[in-house]
């Protein structure tokens, strides 16, 4: 990003921070960052200090993680950037990284001497903003700033979406046509985008917006479904919803954008019919938690989509994650995302329609765990390549198509990654991340409140697909559709890793096949796609309880049109989403929604696919999808997958016939 | 002694302590920190290493005389004794914790008090070296002389 313009021109969000916080220190930014160090190393933590001093920075600094805490909650808007050790006596410095990405939003920087890849990777997904090896060099700490103009850029630029969807939101709920929601929903959006600068109605809510980092947590997001469906997703506006949820802080204008995911997700699981009661349970996007599971439940969801039986509740046990994700990652998923669609565009129309199947899937079957996946046994071959460990990210988890898949997504992933994603074997990631989803989530049966709770079970198994999730997501990539921000690469990466089930990534694949949706559809999705990524990995184990498959085919049954219109829509919206979330719950706890729920969804998408002949071309779909593009990929495949599953389910199928059998992951542009 | 004589002395004692490894380019950059802001800085962190240091090698000693040993937690101290000798600079004492941790990781009881020992012996050569160079930073100092600026 051109952080320098950022800071100075278009920027002028951190710097007006600033102003207002500290008074004179916005003209020489990034001087007077404030900085709150911790670190139980009194030699470090000194040395620390002095060299933030010599950058000009306002330091900060205290040995014990629950101070800092405390610090940082009685002064919400008194720091900029936090940097923590690692292994601290008192709290794991992990924990104190997803608190504050919860509770605070604020990038956090992790560092230690401990330079091993693990556990860089943890401090990746669980969303810290960089890792920093001790010793740490004058050098390392003057570009900090850099992650806080980052952060700050997109939470900016996802609030502003978040706002202007918030009126084309409304609009929507009035139409009944599956197709133009979607339509007039991007249109919209990408109108609003363009007159971000002008638009001082919304600068004025978004600037209301900007400050306050709502974090949708979990039970947040619960209390937010509980209100919704109380007034029927239909009857559901922010003003109702915010009188019912009565939490005391969050305003309209954060309901309204999280209610614009929230739908969005829900027309993606329910396709034709916008009364999906329960999608609406299910659904529980949290920007924070969303982003965390993007890599994980983009791979599930896939798998999920692949089966169509992706079940609302998985999809929003995976959204729960991939909020999470959002933590501090500041995950160029936007970048991604135009890569991926532009892309997509490019593929053939039956491929990307699977893409975006398995986009749609992806986002949905993020927590579908169970779902049976019909893939040819080369495929599962490829998957379980793919499934090899999580952390070899370079693994080809693509034998078989994938690897067309993971070379094209491969190329996008350097882009996308922070550096982390690994650019080979996004398939293998992608499965690995599903399989590892997957497993732990086995029990799930489908209902939101279980989906929540048993997310974190899964979660807390899944943990490295956690990891994974947790990066970037945060901030952007939240797909508008589910409000999984599926951000960065990073979290997809480091998702994949986790060695999905193969299960889970040829169900993923098997949801495209069948699918046909409109190349347009698929650009969109594809956009989309670094969410859906993220919520296939998660819950890719795909099991065959008639649960999931109900449960699912609701959610699946989301019309093929709406697909159409989901991926056209969710593309403006995946920053805004991204934004709005941002609550930032703890990783885990959405990787573990997003597990349950991909179990159940796994299952129904099982169900589903068996009805609809599924082509299995998925797994090249989702093999393909390398951890970096892999996000994207599976993402996409999801949606496809979904799609298909949908159409085939409705018996409708959208202009033209899917031919999955040609549809590579090569096409899902990451 | 000559002001000269004693800056030259520095000098050639500060590289000695460089070639032979007991300091590596970390302490250089917390000589270039100090300023005359923070005259003592090095000094200062230099001393809270010392302290930290002691406390870290007596809890290891401790830790591995147990009965049975909690390799977590001799890990958990090695791990920070390599982190603050690593941000002073003190390059040989990071060596030994690294090698340290190596066995801690094997869980061999033994050759963890040997690298204890190993460690142990490698701190009390930078501390006492550190001390010197201190003191002839003073006494530099003290007879109106500046200390030389090492590249």
């Amino acid at each position: 990003m051109n952080l320098g313009g950022a800071v100075t021109g278009s920027m002028s969000y951190p710097s007006s921070t600033l102003t207002r916080k500290s008074g004179e220190v916005s003209d020489k930014f990034p001087a007077g960052l404030r900085v709150l160090v911790v670190d139980d190393d009194p030699t470090c933590l000194t040395i620390l200090e002095k060299m933030l001093r010599t950058c000009r920075y306002e330091v900060r600094k205290t040995n014990r993680a629950e101070v800092a805490l405390t610090m940082l909650r009685e002064n919400k808007n008194g720091f900029d950037i936090v940097i923590s050790d690692v292994h601290m006596p008192d709290m794991d410095g992990f924990k104190l990284l997803e608190h504050v990405g919860l509770e605070m939003d604020l990038p956090v920087i992790m560092m230690s001497a401990d330079d091993s890849k693990n556990v860089v990777m943890k401090g990746v997904t669980h969303g810290a903003c960089d890792y920093l090896i001790k010793p740490v060099r004058m050098e390392a700490l003057k570009n900090i700033w850099q992650h806080v103009v980052r952060k700050k850029k997109n939470e900016w630029k996802d609030l502003e979406q978040s706002s202007s969807w918030d009126e084309g939101d409304h609009q929507h709920k009035q139409d009944d046509a599956v197709s133009s929601p979607g339509n007039e929903g991007s249109w919209k959006s990408s109108k609003r985008k363009g007159e971000d600068e002008e638009t001082d109605p919304d600068k004025d809510d978004t600037s209301t917006l900007k400050k306050p980092r709502v974090v949708w947590s979990v039970e947040l997001h619960q209390q937010f479904v509980a209100a919704v469906n109380q007034l029927g997703i239909d009857k559901a506006v922010p003003k109702k919803i915010l009188e019912l949820m009565n939490v005391p802080g969050l305003t309209r204008e954060n309901v309204a954008s999280h209610l614009q995911k929230y739908r969005l997700y829900l027309r993606r699981l329910s396709g034709v019919s916008q009364h999906q009661g329960g999608l609406n349970n299910s659904f529980m996007p949290q920007d924070s938690g969303f982003g965390t599971m993007s890599p994980l439940g983009g791979i599930d969801l896939q798998t999920l989509a692949a089966t169509g039986q992706l079940s609302a509740q998985t999809l929003a046990a995976y959204t729960r994650m991939a909020p999470a994700m959002k933590q501090g990652m500041s995950m160029p998923f936007v970048d991604q995302r135009n890569l991926f669609s532009f892309e997509n565009s490019k593929l053939r129309y039956g491929e990307g329609l699977q893409q975006q199947q398995l986009n749609n899937m992806n986002k949905q079957m993020n927590m579908l765990h169970g779902i049976p996946t019909t893939m040819e046994p080369k495929q599962l071959a490829g998957l379980n390549q793919a499934g090899s460990t999580l952390g070899s990210i370079n693994m080809q988890a693509n034998a078989s198509s994938s690897l067309q898949n993971s070379s094209l997504l491969i190329p996008m992933m350097p882009q996308q990654s922070r550096g982390q994603v690994l650019n080979e074997s996004l398939g293998g990631q992608v499965s690995r991340v599903q399989s590892s989803i997957g497993q732990p989530m086995q029990s799930n049966s489908g209902t939101t409140g279980g989906l929540l709770s048993r997310n974190g079970m899964g979660y807390n198994s899944v943990s490295q697909g956690a990891l994974s999730v947790d990066f970037s997501v945060n901030q952007i990539s939240d797909l508008p559709s589910s409000g999984f921000p599926l951000g960065s690469t990073h979290g997809i990466t480091s998702i994949t890793p986790k060695g999905f089930n193969k299960e889970e990534v040829s169900s993923g694949i098997k949801v495209t096949s069948g699918y046909a949706p409109n190349y347009d559809i698929f650009t969109e999705l594809q956009q989309h796609k670094p969410q859906d990524w993220q919520l296939q990995n998660p819950g890719m184990a795909f099991g065959s309880s008639s649960q999931l498959a109900t449960s699912v085919q609701t959610s699946v049954n989301v019309a093929p049109s709406i697909l159409v219109n989901q991926s056209f829509v969710t593309n403006p919206k995946n920053e805004q989403n991204g934004n709005t979330l941002v609550g930032k719950p703890t990783f885990s706890a959405g990787l573990e929604s997003q597990h349950v729920g991909l179990q159940n969804a796994n299952q129904n998408v099982n169900g589903l696919l068996v009805d609809n002949a599924p082509r299995v071309k998925a797994e090249a779909v989702y093999d393909g999808v390398s951890p970096g593009t892999g996000l994207f990929s599976e993402h996409y495949g999801q949606e496809d997958l979904m799609s298909a599953l949908l159409k085939q389910q409705e018996g409708s199928i959208a202009p033209g016939e899917f031919d999955f059998d040609g549809y590579t992951l090569d096409n899902i542009p990451v | 002694m000559e002001v000269s004589e004693m800056q030259r002395q520095f000098v050639e004692y500060s590289q000695s302590l460089f070639r032979e490894g007991y300091l590596d380019s970390q302490f250089t950059q917390l000589q270039q920190l100090q300023d005359e802001s923070n005259p003592d800085f090095v000094m200062e962190v230099v001393t809270l290493f010392f302290e930290d240091s002691e406390r870290l090698i007596r809890d290891l000693t401790c830790a591995l005389d147990q009965q049975i040993v909690d390799f977590k937690t001799v890990d958990a101290h090695v791990h920070q004794l390599k982190g603050s000798s690593s941000s002073i600079g003190a390059q040989r004492v990071k060596n030994a914790c690294v090698e340290f941790r190596n066995f801690c990781e094997e869980q061999n009881a033994d050759a963890c008090r040997a690298c204890l020992q190993q460690v142990n012996q490698e701190y009390f050569l930078v501390k006492s070296k550190l001390q010197t160079l201190f003191t002839m930073e003073q006494q530099i100092v003290a007879a109106g002389g500046s200390i030389p600026i090492m590249d």
